[in-house]
């Protein structure tokens, strides 16, 4: 495809909206689809077509909306015949089918459904924003029209026509983007030393594990705006050198699976992938990867031994994948959300980017939003905003007129954060800081029914369960920390098991090969800082152990006696 | 078995043997392809047995003992064949703190099935998963392959009864 025929693209969907009245927007992300959101559109268009409006209600698919929990979501959006003016959108709360005459009607009529609609001057809508999720629930994922119609692959034409290389990583340093995957190492950096690298082949790899349970950013984005993430993906490559790439995606995941292989057909199809992309001097193909349901396969030196067909276990860096990574081959990886923020740079620029965020986290961020909060979903805010806005004003606050605990933040790897801390900015610096991390985006909240000991102990199982077994820290110390967990839990505790505790999570985190290991004490770190009084209390008193015995000579039975 | 270098046969004349084949054939017969077999295996026959360790680790010149090794490694390989009915149970944090320990419970007690088991009577395999990516109808349970969310102790319970009827 040339940009002239890109631009054709573009005018030529432009103008088929500008024959309609109404695009009816229903979600067939993971979500919604569970609660039957095909047959709602189903629905819709048989009365659509009962009512004779097909020549100007369009009745469409599309991703995740953001606000799953109540689903199946329906968005009516009025086509506004001047452009640029502000969108005038409806949206529809746990549309069934059965409800589709009203919904038809309503367009007919001009009169909304009131018993449907949700407000959209809620903060949960006017709190957020939207980048990297601009499109998600607006275009159709499958086809590669709709997000060329929206500007999509403008960036690449740009990149690829009038930037080097090296200019577009320096447009992405600009940018200040930090990996989206977790650990936040700056994107530019990274690519910078890719590039630099001097081989005949080189990877690049769009990390799409998403292992945080509790987490969907990931999914959201794939399912819901896949070419974003593969034009995110090209520029990359070409700023690096890459011509060759794997999307790893977890098994699990079957529907972004699916829109991801259709969506790379798409734009092999166009001329964005294969061979002289673009009628530029460069080529790149993409191939997808299944996970196989490992939580470890997330770390970049076990996703590259997955990818290679071997067990998924970490090895030793250096040497970083930048200078050998698959096959020995310098490599890329970064996170889905990471790429997606790329094409929006590149068309930007980096200095815009960076006008949204904190002064060392920029852009914005998004959280899946979950656990005992009133709006679980996805959202998508600027650094830098407070907890408290999140949980409160976007999230609703807490249900049942419980208390707010804790909010969980980073998954496995992360830790609890206590109402105190409810004004700190949401940023990386910020949540270390508090012993948590940034993670991947997973936020849950936590009200006063759950017991803190029982968050870390339901960690620290996971963290268990998932070690590859490699290392021994890691392998037999978050087993032993797991039973002491489980001490506490029932209330055998001793002093002797807190400070055995203690002494592990310091052992695990700082002598574990990976990643898994050496953060997996973070969430009973977290917890014997904040909420240690939980701990204390589930420890048995001496007399309570030994027998009033004990208490009546002064020390313990087994214990040595001491001898002058 | 030795690793000769030579392609061996399909071990039967069950169809399924050829979509394995395929999808090795795809990845060139390279042992990279390794993991995306055992995908294939495990989609066609629902779990992966000796027999088929064996025709994978010779088709991809891969000693069985790596091949052993991947499949159990990655929690999505089984390697007993699975009941009629498999209920995965998500255990993800979201899930987790809206109430989904107790399902899992309930359906061990009730049915007696362990996580990752099968009935004796092979009629329910029980299945506990870390996250399937629905975090936002916490709690989540998927009943053959159906995603069920937002239902809680009584309401799922009688959701998971009446499915087993079916
Ligand atoms: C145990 C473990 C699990 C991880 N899981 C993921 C994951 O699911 N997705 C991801 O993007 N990065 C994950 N990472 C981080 C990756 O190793 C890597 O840093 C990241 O993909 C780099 O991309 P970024 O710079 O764009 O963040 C994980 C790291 C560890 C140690
Ligand atoms: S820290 Fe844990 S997961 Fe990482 S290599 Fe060691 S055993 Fe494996
Ligand atoms: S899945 Fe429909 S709004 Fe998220
Ligand atoms: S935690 Fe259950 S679906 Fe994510």
């Amino acid at each position: 495809m040339t940009n002239e025929e890109l631009l054709a693209v573009m005018e030529q969907e432009r103008q088929a909206k500008g024959q309609l009245k109404y695009c009816v927007q229903v979600c067939s992300s993971t979500g919604c689809a569970s609660s039957n959101s095909e047959a709602v559109a189903a629905a819709l268009q048989q009365q659509v077509k009962e009512a004779n409006l097909q020549e100007t209600v369009q009745v469409k698919l599309v991703g995740c909306m953001g606000l799953c929990a109540l689903g199946p979501l329906v968005e009516i959006e009025r086509v506004q015949i001047q452009p640029g003016a502000p969108p005038d959108v409806l949206l529809y709360q746990s549309v069934t089918p059965a409800d589709a005459p009203d919904i038809v009607a309503g367009l007919a009529s001009g009169q909304p459904v009131r018993r449907l609609r949700l407000e959209m001057d809620d903060p949960f809508f006017t709190r957020q924003t939207k980048v990297v999720l601009a499109q998600a629930g607006r275009i159709d994922p499958e086809r590669i029209e709709d997000y060329i119609a929206e500007g999509g692959y403008q960036a690449l034409f740009k990149a690829l026509a009038e930037m080097t290389p090296a200019e577009v990583i320096e447009e992405v340093s600009k940018s200040g983007l930090r990996g989206r995957g977790g650990g936040g190492y700056p994107t530019g950096l990274k690519w910078n030393t890719v590039a630099k690298v001097q081989s005949d082949q080189k990877y690049l790899i769009c990390n799409a594990d998403e292992g945080d349970p509790g987490a969907f950013m990931d999914r959201s984005i794939l399912e819901s705006d896949p070419h974003l993430v593969i034009e995110g993906m090209i520029i990359g490559a070409y700023a690096v050198g890459a011509n060759k790439g794997y999307v790893y995606v977890r098994a699990e995941y079957p529907l972004a699976v699916k829109r991801m292989r259709q969506a790379i057909r798409q734009a092999e199809r166009a001329g964005f992938l294969g061979q002289n992309i673009c009628g530029a001097d460069f080529s790149f193909n993409v191939e997808i990867r299944l996970g196989a349901g490992a939580f470890v396969c997330g770390e970049e030196t076990a996703l590259m031994a997955s990818i290679e067909g071997r067990r998924g276990a970490p090895r030793p860096r250096p040497p970083y994948p930048a200078a050998s990574g698959l096959w020995g081959k310098p490599t890329l990886i970064n996170n889905v959300e990471t790429f997606a923020n790329v094409p929006g740079i590149i068309l930007n620029g980096g200095d815009a980017y960076a006008r949204v965020g904190t002064e060392k986290s920029k852009g914005t961020k998004i959280f899946a939003l979950t656990g005992k909060v009133n709006h679980t979903g996805l959202i998508e805010v600027p650094m830098g905003v407070t907890l408290r806005e999140v949980i409160y004003e976007i999230g609703g606050g807490i249900p049942d007129g419980r208390r707010f605990k804790a909010v969980q933040t980073g998954g496995p790897s992360g830790g609890c954060i206590p109402e105190q801390f409810l004004d700190t900015p949401v940023d990386y610096e910020s949540l270390s800081a508090l012993g948590s991390i940034m993670g991947s985006g997973g936020m849950i909240v936590i009200d006063d029914s759950s017991s803190m000991i029982d968050v870390a102990k339901y960690f620290m199982e996971f963290s268990k369960e998932e070690s590859c077994g490699k290392c021994v820290p890691c392998r037999v110390g978050t087993a032993q920390m797991y039973d002491l967990l489980c001490k506490f839990s029932a209330g055998e505790a001793t002093e002797f098991d807190l400070r055995l505790l203690e002494d592990l999570c310091d052992l695990v985190r700082n002598t574990s090969l990976c990643g898994l290991g050496q953060t997996a004490p973070n969430p009973v770190i977290s917890t014997l800082k904040y909420f240690r009084d939980e701990y204390l209390a589930k420890i048995k008193k001496p007399e309570e152990v030994f027998g009033v015995a004990a208490r009546a000579n002064g020390r313990a039975p087994g214990q040595v006696e001491q001898t002058a | 078995m030795i690793l000769d270098g030579r392609k061996p046969p399909l071990p039967s004349a069950d169809k399924r043997w050829r979509l394995v084949d395929a999808a090795m054939r795809r990845n060139g017969y390279r042992p990279q392809g390794l993991i995306e077999t055992l995908h294939a295996v495990q989609e066609a026959f629902g779990y992966v047995d000796d027999a088929a360790l064996r025709f994978v680790s010779q088709s991809l010149q891969v000693p069985p003992s790596q091949v052993l090794g991947v499949t159990t490694f990655y929690h999505q390989f089984k390697m007993k064949p699975q009941g009629r009915h498999t209920c995965v149970i998500c255990t993800g944090t979201a899930c987790y703190i809206k109430g989904n320990d107790r399902a899992l419970e309930h359906v061990q007690k009730t049915y007696g099935v362990s996580v990752g088991g099968t009935t004796p009577d092979k009629e329910l395999s029980l299945v506990a998963a870390r996250c399937v990516g629905a975090c936002g109808l916490a709690p989540v349970v998927i009943l053959d392959g159906v995603v069920v969310g937002k239902l809680v102790d009584e309401a799922v319970q009688a959701r998971i009864r009446e499915w087993l009827k079916t």
